[in-house]
C-alpha cells in the first residue's frame, strides 16, 4: 500500500478525534507511546501489521490513513520549492511540512497561487501596454508634439541668427504642436481615466466579443436546440442576444457577434448538445471521431468542443484561430496557454504549421515556459472558409484546440515536447530562432 | 563642400527643426517622409549621414536600417536614429541592426548637431 508520510498526522488527527490517549493506542498496537509518537510526527513509517492494527483500533479503514486530500497540496509545495531552486528548499520534506505545519504549508501554496495569478495579470497588462493601438498612437503623439516644440523653442531662445520668415513660420509650429499636445494630453487622460473603470476594456471590435464570451465560458444556452428554427427565428434569437449584452456597445462589435452567433448556431443545430456531449464521452474528447460521428469539418468539432459545457470526466480545452494572415480572431483560453489579446502569437504553435499544410490535421504535444512549465497537447488543421473558386486563391482559416497534456490518459509520458510561449513580448526563452521582438521578462532574451 | 545629411521623419515640425538647426550648422539638408521608399531615397541621395526614425509610415526604421546594412553603398553610411521609445530593449535592437548612435525623443538641438559631427567629422 502507497503510504504517504503524513500518515502520522492522519493517525494523530483520528485519534484526538475518538478521545484516545497516545499511551492507550500504543499499549493496545504493542508498541511504546515514545514509538507512536514519533509516527505521529511522521518521524517514523507506520506500515504492515502495525499499520492495520492502529486502523481496526482507531475504527477506520488503513487506506483512510495512507491516503488523503492532501496531494494537490503538496503537489502546490513542490511547484512552489521549484519556483526559486537557488533557495535549495528540501522538496523531499514536502510531506513533513505539510504533516508538522499544514497551516503554514497551506500558506505557501496559496501565496504560490497568487503569485501565479499575478504573474499572469502582468501578462495581460504588459501585453496591452505594448500592442494596445490606442495607448501607443496617444503615447506617439504626445512625444512628437514634445519633440517638436523643445526643438523649435531651442532655435528660437538659444540665440543665433533667424530670418524673419523663418521666425514667423517657427511661432505657428509651436502654436500648432501646442494644441496638438494639449489635445494629444487630453485624449490620454481619458483614456487612463476610462481604463481605471473598466478593468482591461476591450479595444478592438472582436475584443468586447470576447470578453463576453469569456464571461459565460463560450456557452450559450440561448443558441441551443435551434434545429429545424427558420431563419427568421434564428436571426430573432441572435437580436435578442446582441441586445441584452452589454459589453456590446459598437456597430462594429455587433456584427463581429452576430457572425459568430450565425456560426454558434449551426454548430449547436448540427451536433446537438446531449448527443454531441454523450458521444464526446464516448469519444474521450478526440475531435476526429467525433468528426466522423456528426459527419462535420474538425473545426466545427472543435468549436463545438471549445463551447460546449466542460465534463467533469474530460480536461477542460482552450481554442484559437486566424487566418492566413496569421492574425487571432478566436480565442478561449486555457490556465497555463495565454492567448495574446493584441498582435501576434508565437510562430512555434501548431495552428501556424498547419496553415501551411492546408487539409493535414496535425497534433503535437507543446510546453509553455515558466516557473513550472506546463504541457498541452495540441490539435491543428487548416481548411478553406469558402468553396474554392479559380478566380482567386482560397481563404484559409486554422484552428487549434488546446487541451492539458495528461500522462496517465495519453501515455507515452516522455513525449517530446516542442517549447513554445504565448507571443515573444512576454516569453523568457533564450535563443529563440522564432523571436520577432525582445522579451519583458528576460534581459538575456534575444 | 558641405556634408549632405538625409532625415528620414514624418513629422514635419520636427522635420522643419531639424533641418534649420543642421543647415546653420553648415549641412545640406534633404529629407523624406516615407518608410516605404526609404531605402530607394537613400541610395538616390548617398548622404552622408542618416538621420532615420523609428515609426514611419510604411515600414519601421528598423527594416530600413537592416536592409541598408545589407547593400554594399549604405553599409558604413553613419545612422543617427530617433525613437519616442527608450526602452533599452529597442536600443539593443538598433545596435544589433548596425546603428551608430540612438536617441530618444525628445532630444535637445545641440545634441543632434554634436553627435552628427562626431559621426561625420571635418
Amino acid at each position: 500500500m502507497p503510504q504517504s508520510r503524513l500518515t502520522g498526522s492522519r493517525i494523530r488527527e483520528r485519534r484526538l478525534f475518538l478521545g484516545q490517549k497516545q499511551s492507550a493506542l500504543a499499549a493496545a498496537v504493542g508498541i511504546s507511546a515514545a514509538y507512536l509518537n514519533l509516527i505521529e510526527h511522521n518521524r517514523r513509517r507506520a506500515g504492515g501489521k502495525l499499520l492495520q492494527d492502529l486502523a481496526r483500533e482507531l475504527r477506520t479503514d488503513p487506506r483512510s490513513l495512507t491516503e488523503g486530500a492532501e496531494a494537490a497540496l503538496l503537489g502546490a509545495l513542490r511547484e512552489a520549492g521549484q519556483r526559486m531552486p537557488e533557495l535549495t528548499p528540501e522538496l523531499h520534506r514536502s510531506e513533513d511540512l505539510a504533516g508538522r505545519f499544514p497551516g503554514w504549508a497551506a500558506l505557501v501554496a496559496a501565496q504560490h497561487q497568487r503569485i501565479r495569478d499575478l504573474e499572469q495579470l502582468v501578462e495581460a497588462l504588459s501585453d496591452r501596454l505594448t500592442h494596445d493601438p490606442e495607448l501607443a498612437a496617444s503615447l506617439h503623439e504626445v512625444i512628437s508634439a514634445v519633440t517638436a516644440i523643445r526643438s523649435t523653442v531651442g532655435i528660437l531662445t538659444e540665440g543665433g541668427e533667424i530670418a524673419p520668415e523663418w521666425r514667423l513660420r517657427f511661432m505657428g509650429n509651436m502654436r500648432d504642436e501646442g494644441r496638438r499636445l494639449s489635445s494629444a494630453a487630453q485624449g490620454l487622460v481619458q483614456y487612463l481615466d476610462a481604463g481605471a473603470d473598466r478593468d482591461m476594456a476591450p479595444v478592438v471590435p472582436g475584443e468586447e466579443l470576447a470578453v463576453f464570451l469569456d464571461q459565460r465560458d463560450h456557452h450559450l444556452p440561448e443558441l441551443e436546440g435551434l434545429h429545424g428554427a427558420t431563419r427568421d427565428q434564428v436571426t430573432a434569437r441572435i437580436n435578442g442576444l446582441i441586445a441584452q449584452v452589454g459589453s456590446l456597445e459598437t456597430a462594429a462589435a455587433k456584427d463581429v457577434a452576430r457572425q459568430h452567433f450565425r456560426q454558434y448556431v449551426e454548430d449547436a443545430a448540427a451536433m446537438p448538445l446531449a448527443a454531441f456531449q454523450a458521444a464526446r464521452l464516448d469519444c474521450g474528447g478526440d475531435p476526429s471521431q467525433l468528426a466522423a460521428r456528426f459527419q462535420q469539418t474538425l473545426p466545427a468539432v472543435m468549436r463545438r468542443l471549445a463551447f460546449a459545457p466542460t465534463m467533469d470526466d474530460l480536461p477542460p480545452v482552450g481554442l484559437v484561430s486566424c487566418d492566413g494572415s496569421g492574425t487571432l480572431f478566436l480565442r478561449k483560453a486555457l490556465p497555463g496557454f495565454s492567448l495574446p489579446r493584441f498582435g501576434a502569437a508565437c510562430s512555434y504553435w501548431p495552428l501556424y504549421q498547419a496553415l501551411s499544410r492546408p487539409g493535414h490535421p496535425l497534433r503535437a504535444v507543446v510546453e509553455m515556459p515558466g516557473a513550472t512549465p506546463r504541457r498541452f497537447l495540441c490539435q491543428a488543421i487548416c481548411l478553406p472558409r469558402e468553396a474554392l473558386r479559380f478566380d482567386l486563391p482560397p481563404v484559409l482559416d486554422a484552428y487549434m484546440l488546446i487541451e492539458p497534456f495528461d500522462d496517465a490518459r495519453m501515455g507515452d509520458a516522455e513525449a517530446h515536447a516542442l517549447p513554445v510561449g504565448s507571443s515573444c513580448r512576454v516569453c523568457p526563452r533564450p535563443g529563440c530562432a522564432a523571436r520577432r521582438e525582445a522579451s519583458l521578462l528576460s534581459a538575456d532574451a534575444v | 563642400m558641405a556634408k549632405q545629411v538625409l532625415v528620414i521623419e514624418d513629422e514635419p515640425n520636427i522635420v522643419a527643426a531639424i533641418s534649420f538647426i543642421l543647415s546653420r550648422d553648415g549641412w545640406t539638408v534633404g529629407t523624406h517622409a516615407n518608410g516605404e521608399t526609404a531605402v530607394q531615397a537613400v541610395l538616390e541621395a548617398k548622404p552622408d549621414a542618416l538621420i532615420l526614425d523609428v515609426m514611419l509610415p510604411g515600414r519601421s526604421g528598423y527594416d530600413i536600417l537592416q536592409d541598408l546594412r545589407a547593400h554594399e553603398l549604405t553599409r558604413r553610411l553613419p545612422v543617427l536614429m530617433l525613437t519616442a521609445r527608450g526602452q533599452r530593449t529597442d536600443r539593443e535592437q538598433a545596435e544589433r541592426l548596425g546603428v551608430n548612435r540612438f536617441m530618444t525623443k525628445p532630444f535637445s538641438n545641440a545634441e543632434v548637431v554634436e553627435t552628427l559631427n562626431e559621426l561625420v567629422p571635418g
